[in-house]
């Protein structure tokens, strides 16, 4: 008898299996998603828009309704539409590319606008789509196919510090988190509270999740988990960065 | 429902951008998203004045990228939704617009026409035909009003969110800084009174029903995997423009019957056309008349129709051939000449034009 994997309800059975590579990151972040997604029963509500990145594949991946964008674009598109139909749940989704680079200044000022929108970004520390570049969130001394000695930090600057960036811009009310796709239970709840932040019009969400991209580190399995677990986490650090201030307090 | 701006017919005398402004609200545009640039600003300060009366909404974006995307959303949503930008401020605009014309969405955009390149002025120019004509990465799969006068502005912008949305290509009304600024009169209306039918719009995302269970979800994709999709798609979309060309199309011509010369222009340089080719006439030159008022399409078929009849045709244009190449193009294969008449980011009057036609 053929096992039928438990999918998130909220994920469209016929555009399985994915279009990501094995191993990768994004579908355990979007696995993550659809289970928050599912848990709030809000399928009928949401309006998910992906970004140009790896993200695009995933443009016809949930039972819910779907706009590929362009790249750095997403959070303008979702802003756009929030403003025009506060009633839906708008999520953007993105690469660290993205988010962090050509598509930064709109993280920032829907983050300023306190935007009643969720932001998710996938950390893989790469442009995974394009064949492994660096990436703003590229570590110190990474070997990429744009920085082949290493990453130099004199040259180009530290890794970006997304929620930590983006705490400090946004006002209460915001959420922001990291996640790692190493922990997919914690991600899920990280998902649930930002998702839960719009529902309740409380302002801006944003989770980073990390993320894996074994095609373009050449990493099989285990270094892939070594790489996520031990020299991304010790930069980036795992955990929520910024919560609503309860209303008694 | 929205509130109606606009009852009966209103004499106005006021500067463009307001007739911007309020012909947006007679459109009943539902959000404006928008960035600052001159000389597009008043727009936006009429409309945030105005909106919150009628229940209307307005975002100020990052910058014209944002600007542009927000305005794809708001279409998106199901919503009457615009932007208006000039000169470096267009340039941005176009990567949304080219998102627009891969997924159709029906965005209404303003041009108020700026001195270009580059920085340049804030004050007046065409220079912005190409661009608007053509930007982004594809084919010009949009509609371009060129607008002469605030009556027009007023008319087009209206217009402009019928048109997006009966046909879903990006919709330009293309005006300039001398009509964004100078006071006119007009006659102010609402258009349903009159028997203009309003946009019709509808959400392309975020409908009712659960998706995959009550109904199929929409999802819409500007990315494809092979060169035949892409180009299925393309193709599609090239015949629903060639449809649509003949329905939409307008231009003006007068006096092209006896023509020898017949002189060609278009947004406000064709007010100082037709006013020279007025007093041409009354010296005995027989002289005609051509104005594009859609630049895409292009009113080709009418253009071939008068073009042979003269013994030569004078472009005039506050740009350095933008509109003579759409002309040029047009006129493929016939030999009448073409004579220039250039000031690229320079006002353009009657007397000059009749001078030169006269010497
Ligand atoms: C304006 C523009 N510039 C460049 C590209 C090419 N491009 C496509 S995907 C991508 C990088 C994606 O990297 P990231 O956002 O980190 O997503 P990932 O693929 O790693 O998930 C780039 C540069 C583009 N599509 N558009
Ligand atoms: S290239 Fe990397 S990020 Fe993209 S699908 Fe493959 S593993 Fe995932
Ligand atoms: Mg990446």
């Amino acid at each position: 008898m053929a096992i039928v994997p438990n999918m998130p309800r909220s994920w469209r059975v016929e555009t399985k299996p994915h279009k990501f590579c094995p191993g990768c990151g994004h579908g355990l972040v979007l696995k993550a998603l659809g289970e928050a997604i599912d848990e709030l029963d809000i399928q009928d509500r949401v309006v998910f828009g992906c970004d140009i990145g790896c993200s695009l594949l995933a443009w016809d991946f949930f039972n819910v309704d779907i706009v590929q964008t362009h790249h750095g674009r997403t959070t303008p598109v979702m802003t756009g539409i929030k403003r025009a139909r506060p009633d839906r749940i708008c999520i953007a989704y993105m690469g660290d590319g993205g988010g962090y680079a050509i598509g930064s200044q709109h993280l920032v000022n829907a983050a300023t606008r306190n935007e009643k929108i969720t932001a998710i970004l996938v950390n893989n520390c790469n442009y995974g789509m394009t064949g492994g570049q660096m990436a703003p969130t590229t570590l110190p001394e990474m070997k990429t196919e744009t920085t082949p000695y290493g990453r130099d930090v004199e040259e180009t600057g530290y890794p970006t510090q997304g929620p930590e960036m983006v705490a400090a811009i946004a006002r209460e009310g915001a959420y922001t988190a990291r996640g790692t796709v190493a922990n997919v239970r914690q991600l899920k709840n990280y998902l649930k509270k930002a998702l839960q932040n719009q529902l309740e019009e409380k302002g801006f969400s944003f989770v980073e999740a990390l993320s894996g991209c074994p095609t373009n580190w050449s990493t099989n399995a285990k270094a892939t988990w070594a790489f996520l677990e031990e020299n991304m986490t010790k930069y980036f650090k795992v955990g929520e960065v910024k919560v609503p201030v309860k209303e008694e307090e | 429902m929205v509130e109606k701006a606009i009852t009966g017919e209103k004499r106005a005398f006021m500067t463009g951008n307001e007739a911007v402004a309020w012909a947006a609200l007679a459109a009943e545009a539902e959000i404006m998203y928008g960035y600052p640039i001159t000389p597009q600003n008043e727009i936006m300060h009429y409309w945030t004045r105005l909106a919150p009366k009628y229940g209307r909404k307005f975002l100020q974006t990052e910058d014209e990228i944002s600007a542009g995307f927000t305005t794809c959303g708001g279409v998106l949503a199901g919503k009457r939704a615009f932007t208006a930008t000039a000169g470096p401020g267009n340039i941005l605009m176009q990567e949304a617009m080219s998102m627009a014309e891969m997924l159709r969405i029906p965005t209404v955009v303003v041009v108020q026409q700026r001195g270009g390149p580059s920085t340049a002025t804030v004050i007046y120019s065409q220079q912005e035909t190409t661009l608007t004509c053509f930007g982004g990465n594809g084919e010009g799969l949009r509609i371009v009003y060129s607008t002469s006068s605030h009556q027009e502005l007023f008319d087009y912008t209206i217009k402009a969110f019928q048109i997006a949305w009966k046909y879903r290509f990006p919709t330009f009304v293309l005006g300039d800084g001398y009509q964004a600024k100078m006071r006119e009169s007009l006659y102010l209306y609402n258009p349903e009174e009159k028997g203009i039918p309003l946009a019709e719009p509808y959400p392309f995302l975020g409908q009712e029903g659960r998706p995959g269970v009550e109904r199929e979800p929409s999802h819409l994709r500007n990315t494809y995997n092979t060169e035949e999709e892409l180009y299925q798609i393309i193709s599609r979309y090239v015949e629903d423009y060639e449809r649509m060309t003949p329905e939409v199309v307008e231009y003006q011509a007068s006096d092209f019957e006896d023509a020898e010369i017949v002189l060609i222009a278009h947004g406000i340089v064709s007010r100082a056309a037709r006013a020279a080719v007025k007093a041409l006439r009354s010296e005995g030159l027989k002289v005609g008349y051509f104005r594009p008022i859609t630049l895409r399409p292009f009113p080709v078929g009418k253009l071939r129709e008068i073009a042979p009849k003269a013994k030569k045709l004078v472009v005039a244009e506050s740009a350095q051939g933008q509109l003579f190449k759409l002309v040029q193009e047009a006129l493929y294969g016939e030999t009448v000449p073409l004579e220039p008449y250039f000031k690229p980011g320079l006002g353009i009057t009657s007397e000059e034009l009749v001078e030169f036609i006269m010497f």
